[in-house]
């Protein structure tokens, strides 16, 4: 009974997870989007700005909601489905999810009620600030929160004792080896997420018919900020998978599908991996190229998951997560690009292409999530690399228990992430029958009016 | 108790400091998520003859730039729970799987229900105001079951459950109590007359409540009976109970003049609910302390490394007075009425 227990809380665990990160993958860089608008303005006196500011703050108090109460969820699953977790990285996982909390969550819940309400109730400069005390507490949360993650996957600067780990170098454990990488490939992440969330509701907008200039405006910002941060990305990515193959090899052999060691290992662009036979199936490689990309070096070794027996991931969601992430990247680069080529030889877009940006709305959602699925599943069987199976860690609680609770999330969630993305759309089509002359202008007023008609 | 013995240095007082800690940030998701999930309990449905979806209205507004802040306050106290007393953590939480579930799946909907409502499709708003309320109500009647049974030491007897039951009744009334009282401060107008109704009501349910908890509890625990009753201090002990009944009084007196003909004493009722948990918690406190399961595990017994409490210990001293203090900049900002939100 105690495997359906271990089956159902991971599931839980993932579908929690997986609800949870969408929101915050948005909010951490869609206010410093919201900064940057603000900014703006201040230093233009471009109402248009304002404007931008003005819809998007709405959305952002939308996505940020969904995130505190999908968050508020993760604390309690850890002493009602993970009790081992606590027990034996408790002493390190505390402390962190503590300054989490104490540095991060109430300076972005308590500013977050200034910066929607309180525009004509402070001083436009304090308005200001409460936007950037929101971003920085939404970046700060996401840095506590990677070096708990980036330490579960490559643990340092702890010691173990009675098999319970204690920390030794606080440093050491914050800055651990995955985490400045997990850390930039994240925010980046959230950039090009919210990046092209503003697009395709812009895009959305001026397809609809909206004549006014803000969503042409903030159309423009957010493919620049795309078409940047997507080669940055890349790198960022390369960078990190590099690092996972010295402190993770047998993650790297389960995304490449590498089952024995081999010396120029051929890049494996698609296939079918049979964990019975422990062979590809149907493959489609470029030779040595795995080789040369995480080596350098057309002849170089790379581990196979014949080294890692009994302690290596599932191969099949981890190697189709990775090809689902890069092509998606893949799909980024070739959108974000062409969509400034595009501006700067037109000044505008052609629908097509508005359409494009469209439907990729909430690709970073995709790339995302199947980039945590690589690294989370990556990890497996281990909770935390090397000192804690995720069988050691699991509760007692009955499994009838878990699969009802876990019923509850998924409907919730499905629920949820129906009207999440049904509202942001009916918020644009709102925008785009709001006449421009309605739209107030001056900065001193409220930005989210109860039973607001206008938008 | 021999392990009181046996600790010294950090290993004493960081767990003492720790759970006093916790007690405060659940006083103060108490009071303060007390007071958003009690206007949302309260959130009036329309009548065939009476569309009060304006009153609604206010009603969130007042709540509206806090309510993100307020709830942080359940993640620090259930977050010191977890990091200072992990083993507490998993024992509490695991008893209480069922409940807790509930109350999650009951904050995310009222959480989402108060952004959605505004944004949505206007024939939908109703819907989520209903969403909103049911929510508030699922999550209190969750919390106030886990305080029943926390109280009841986690058994499993019919009689634990009854009790949880009306533990489940007294919260929801305190809560909307405290909500009430919010409003009576927050709004003026029919609405504010309608919130005193309602701060008398839930008032009395209250009282009613705690009366009954406060007699239940010592007779069906001896050690509680023992802490309260056992020695002389029992004279001491009384004002809680004495002190508790006379605001009680004092503040039903106060509603039923609303609305006065001078406003500004307008928070009296909402600073005396306040003085009424604070009576309520210091109680319990008193009953529990040094337990943090009851009859099971004391602090130091469910406490973490000292080494990591002392790195937490030295964030907490910084962090928590900014926090206080910047939350109290943020009441300053909203304060006065909530209607004079000027909204276009």
């Amino acid at each position: 009974m105690v495997a359906d227990t271990l089956l159902l809380s991971r599931l839980q665990f993932a579908a929690n997870i997986s609800f949870h990160i969408l929101f915050p993958s948005i909010t951490i860089a869609l206010c410093w989007f919201l900064l940057f608008f603000k900014v703006q303005f201040n230093r233009t006196g471009n109402t248009v700005w304002m404007r931008i500011y003005r819809f998007w703050v709405k959305i952002f108090a939308l996505t940020f909601a969904l995130g505190v109460v999908s968050g508020i969820t993760m604390s309690f699953q850890f002493g009602t489905n993970w009790p081992g977790y606590m027990r034996i990285l408790g002493n390190i996982a505390g402390p962190l999810l503590g300054y989490e909390v104490l540095t991060a969550f109430f300076l972005e819940a308590t500013f977050l009620g200034i910066m929607l309400f309180g525009m004509h109730r402070v001083s436009n400069r304090v308005h200001t600030l409460a936007t950037l005390l929101v971003a920085l507490g939404t970046s700060l949360s996401a840095f506590w929160i990677i070096a708990l993650n980036s330490w579960m996957q490559t643990p340092a600067g702890f010691e173990m004792r009675n098999g319970v780990a204690f920390p030794v170098d606080w440093f050491a454990i914050i800055f651990n080896p995955s985490m400045p990488y997990r850390l930039a490939h994240m925010v980046t992440a959230s950039g090009l997420t919210a990046g092209f969330l503003i697009a395709g509701l812009s895009a959305y907008r001026i397809l609809q018919g909206d004549p006014k200039p803000a969503p042409r405006l903030a159309l423009k910002v957010a493919v620049v900020a795309c078409g940047l941060l997507i080669p940055l990305q890349i790198f960022l990515g390369d960078l990190h998978g590099l690092n996972t193959l010295k402190y993770q090899p047998a993650k790297i052999a389960a995304m490449e599908a590498v089952w024995h060691t081999e010396q120029g290992a051929p890049l494996v662009l698609f296939a079918l991996p049979d964990a019975q036979t422990q062979t590809n199936k149907f493959a489609v490689s470029i030779p040595k190229l795995a080789s040369l990309i995480l080596h350098h070096d057309r002849q170089a070794e790379i581990k196979g998951l014949n080294e890692f027996p009994e302690a290596h991931p599932p191969v099949a969601p981890v190697f189709f997560a990775f090809r689902i992430m890069v092509a998606m990247g893949v799909l980024m680069l070739v959108v974000a690009w062409l969509a400034n080529w595009q501006l700067w030889r037109h000044k505008t877009l052609s629908p097509l292409l508005l359409k494009v940006l469209v439907s990729m709305t909430f690709s970073g959602w995709l790339a995302t999530l199947a980039g945590w699925y690589v690294t989370e599943i990556g990890r497996q069987p281990y909770l935390a690399t090397g000192i804690l199976k995720a069988s050691d860690a699991v509760t007692t609680v009955a499994p009838a228990h878990v699969g009802w609770s876990l019923s509850l999330y998924l409907c919730l969630y499905a629920a949820l992430l129906f009207a999440y993305v049904r509202t942001l759309f009916v918020m644009a089509r709102r925008a785009v029958a709001v006449d421009a002359a309605d739209e107030p202008t001056s900065p001193p007023q409220p930005l989210i009016p109860q039973g607001e008609v206008h938008s | 108790m021999n392990t009181l013995t046996v600790l010294t240095g950090p290993a004493f007082w960081l767990p003492v400091v720790f759970i006093g800690l916790m007690a405060l940030a659940f006083f103060m998701y108490a009071i303060l998520d007390g007071y958003d999930l009690g206007v949302g309990i309260l959130l009036p449905y329309n009548t065939p003859n009476d569309n009060y979806e304006a009153q609604r209205d206010t009603m969130i507004a007042s709540i509206g730039p806090f309510w993100d802040a307020n709830e942080t306050w359940l993640v620090l106290g259930v977050g010191i729970l977890l990091i200072a007393f992990p083993a507490a953590h998993s024992f509490i939480l695991m008893q209480l799987y069922l409940p807790v579930t509930l109350m999650l799946a009951g904050l995310i909907l009222r959480g989402v229900a108060f952004d959605f409502r505004t944004k949505a499709a206007e024939d939908h708003k109703n819907l989520w105001d209903s969403v909103f309320k049911g929510g508030s109500l699922l999550a209190t009647m969750a919390q106030g079951y886990m305080l029943g049974a926390f109280v009841m030491g986690f058994e499993q007897t019919l009689a634990a459950y009854i009790f949880a039951g009306i533990s489940a009744i007294c919260v929801t009334a305190g809560y909307s109590f405290i909500g009430a009282t919010w409003l009576v401060m927050k709004t003026e107008g029919p609405l504010q007359m309608r919130a005193a109704k309602w701060a008398r009501l839930s008032g009395w349910l209250t009282a009613l409540g705690i009366t009954a908890v406060s007699i239940i509890n010592p007779l069906i625990n001896p050690a509680i009976f023992a802490k309260w009753f056992g020695s002389s201090a029992v004279i001491v002990l009384l004002i809680i109970p004495v002190l508790c009944g006379g605001l009680f009084i004092l503040v039903d007196r106060h509603l039923k003049q609303v609305p006065h003909t001078h406003d500004h004493n307008c928070w009296i009722p909402f600073a005396t609910t306040v003085a009424i948990f604070m009576l309520c918690f210091m109680g319990l406190a008193y009953s529990f302390f040094p337990f943090i399961v009851p009859g099971q595990l004391t602090i130091w017994q469910a406490a973490s490394a000292p080494e990591s409490l002392l790195f937490i210990f030295y964030g907490v001293i910084v962090v928590l007075p900014t926090i206080l203090i910047y939350t109290a900049f943020s009441y300053r900002v909203f304060w006065g009425k909530a209607t004079l939100l000027k909204y276009y």
